[in-house]
């Protein structure tokens, strides 16, 4: 039986600021991790990563990253991926000031 | 200080002409991220977890107050108001944008700064004892050398694509504060028998995945022999060092891999080749430099004003007994301003803080300042009649915290909070710890204590060579923290031993605080420092404290 796929986000740094940010189903880049895509499926989710990664103009590292569904859109799996939605934990820097 | 000549300054706006078209062509979408990178990255531009972030070498860790202003003001303009101190005597900016990074560079570039080679595998910059040209105990300053070895690495056309990075550390005093035994090169300045002034030269030093004290390659290098033998160690690694594998990469492994003698054997063939080559032109160069180091005019003044306030003030006099060193010159301190507040970001500064600094340096310092691998700064000349006008400045700015050496004086890379390579955070596990401390006052009672905290196996925060050493790891999607203890960053330089399994994010503080509670049990006397107690219990007193089941259990 084939291993259960961990559904993803596609997700990258944007070019000019350097901000994390993830791909809509839209095809626009987010910097909200709940508007972000959730791919469920395998097959689509290596095409939807190809297709992203021809914007290198826009974003820099595009890479699929783990996530579960959850009530507000998709959520990380892993602590990184955590810290990389919310900022620094030092500082109320980045992307929890802008929401904030 | 030296001061950049035409060369240098011409040099420089060339470079940042040309990344400017670099960032320019990028942005218009003319060159891909494969081949922007590596362009980047000789600029010491990096892309990090949430930002874009610069890294800029301060040289030896030497800083004029103009230097210290334009740092504050390129945070406070194009980032956010603020710098981090590294461990490497760098100065990194955690939030640039793209865009604004030519103008970052050009106005360092005003002040004779850069960011060339704080990136790369090729040899970074290179680093000095703190209190170099001021210590007591000092042979000679090492930073006239060290600015040699800057001007000779700098855009070096062998030395472009090394194996691996290549770090350089300069000491000038037997009491080594540079850790130049965790160094790919680490040189001592020695006198032989003669009583003639030369090198120790250590190699094969690195903290990292695979941590190895430095070996002695040679034990008296005549003074004007530095440069061909540095250039023959470095030609003799980028020949045989490995670039297979990056983890096997460094010249540690190649040191340890063929043998110390098998490399020196081969460092002198390279270095009879390379010596006839050198005229002696770099000799004149380093007279010339060394014109740029002339010691400032040291005063003579009274100190009754120092000792005044010393014997009336007990906070002034807390601050004095942790935050001073001995000066060479009569009347003069080394003052040590930590940037460890408690429960603040260990080797941070606001604008607002360097600019104090840099008023503080021009008023009592005789304009200099140094950045410390502790992540402090020094201001390394000032007279003590000065010292009670000069801590109430610092205490206005939140800079007058007296730990220096102390258990809340921690060592911390950025870790996850920033880094792209971390696999945990740091910082909030060192301020969690300064803040137990502080909050259970024990800290003037344990008396020196090093710890040192890194957020990968990377170890930019030297937590091999911490008394107590911390190692964030992720451990099944989890951080977890290793625990290391007796390392020892000093001319006895000592790879700390792991204590045992590691502890969760939320357990490291009360294992410390265990740590700590077990030295002050079994610890002779006060005056037994924890390293000293270490060394003759051993690591069992601190197991059976970490971990109380196991011990039963065996």
């Amino acid at each position: 039986m084939p291993r259960a796929f961990t559904p993803k986000v596609i997700t990258a740094n944007a070019l000019l600021e350097g901000d994390v940010v993830y791909l809509t189903k839209d095809d626009l880049w987010t910097r909200d991790l709940s508007e972000a895509e959730l791919l469920t499926d395998e097959a689509h989710a290596d095409i939807r990563l190809l297709d992203a990664e021809k914007r290198g103009n826009e974003v820099v590292g595009v890479y699929l990253a783990d996530m579960t569904a959850g009530p507000d859109g998709p959520e990380p799996t892993h602590f990184r991926e955590d810290f990389r939605r919310t900022g620094p934990s030092n500082y109320f820097h980045g992307k929890q000031e802008v929401r904030g | 200080m030296y001061h950049y000549n035409d060369f240098d300054r011409d040099f420089l706006a060339n470079r940042n002409a040309q990344f400017r078209a670099q960032v320019n062509r990028r942005i218009d979408g003319s060159l891909t991220e494969d081949e922007f990178k590596p362009l980047r990255l000789m600029n010491g531009l990096y892309l990090q977890l949430h930002a874009y972030m610069l890294r800029v070498a301060i040289p030896y860790g030497t800083l004029s107050s103009a230097q210290m202003r334009q740092l504050a003001m390129i945070g406070d303009r194009w980032d956010r108001g603020y710098g981090h101190f590294t461990t490497r005597q760098n100065i990194q900016y955690n939030w640039p944008k793209l865009k604004d990074v030519p103008d970052m560079l050009d106005a360092l570039a005003e002040v004779g700064m850069h960011a060339i080679q704080t990136s790369g595998n090729t040899i970074r910059n290179v680093t000095a004892d703190h209190f170099a040209g001021a210590a007591a105990d000092e042979i000679a300053d090492p930073r006239p050398v060290a600015e040699l070895i800057r001007q000779w690495s700098t855009d070096h056309p062998e030395f472009q694509f090394l194996p691996r990075k290549f770090k350089i550390a300069v000491t000038g005093s037997p009491n080594d504060r540079a850790v130049t035994k965790a160094h790919d090169i680490g040189l001592r300045m020695v006198r032989n028998d003669a009583g003639e002034g030369g090198y120790e030269v250590i190699v094969g030093g690195g903290l990292g995945r695979t941590p190895m004290i430095g070996k002695v390659i040679r034990d008296f290098l005549p003074r004007e022999d530095l440069l061909p033998y540095l250039e023959a160690i470095v030609s003799v690694y980028n020949l045989l060092g490995r670039r297979d594998n990056k983890y096997k990469a460094r010249i540690k492994i190649t040191v340890h891999e063929n043998g110390i003698d098998t490399i020196r054997d081969k460092v002198e063939a390279k270095f009879a080749e390379l010596k006839p080559l050198f005229s002696g032109v770099d000799q004149q160069m380093l007279r010339e430099i060394e014109g740029h180091f002339a010691a400032p005019e040291f005063r003579t003044a009274s100190t009754e004003a120092f000792d005044d306030a010393y014997a009336a003030d007990p906070v002034f006099r807390a601050w004095c007994d942790t935050n001073l060193s001995d000066h060479r010159a009569d009347g003069y301190a080394i003052v040590s301003v930590s940037l460890k507040k408690h429960g603040a970001t260990p080797g941070d500064a606001t604008g607002d803080q360097m600019r104090t600094l840099a008023d503080l340096a021009e008023a009592f310092g005789h304009d200099e300042l140094r950045i410390s691998h502790e992540q402090n700064v020094i201001l390394p000349h000032v007279h003590k009649s000065d010292l009670p006008a000069l801590h109430r400045a610092l205490k206005a700015a939140e800079l007058a915290t007296a730990n220096i050496g102390l258990i809340s004086d921690i060592i911390a890379c950025p870790g996850m909070d920033y880094c792209a390579l971390a696999t945990a955070r740091s910082i909030p596990v060192a301020q969690e710890i300064a803040e137990r401390f502080e909050e259970l006052k024990l800290e003037h009672e344990i008396g020196p204590l090093k710890i040192k905290i890194s957020g990968c196996i990377n170890a930019c925060g030297h937590h091999h060579v911490g008394h107590i050493g911390i190692l964030g790891l992720d451990r099944a999607g989890v951080e977890n923290y290793q625990i290391t203890l007796g390392g020892n960053h000093t001319e006895d330089a000592v790879i700390g031993e792991r204590a045992g399994p590691g502890f969760a994010y939320d357990e490291v503080t009360d294992a410390i605080e265990r740590i700590i509670r077990a030295y002050l049990d079994v610890r002779e006397s006060p005056e037994e420092e924890f390293l000293d107690t270490f060394r003759r219990v051993g690591t069992e007193p601190f197991k059976a404290a970490l971990y109380p089941k196991e011990t039963v259990d065996a």
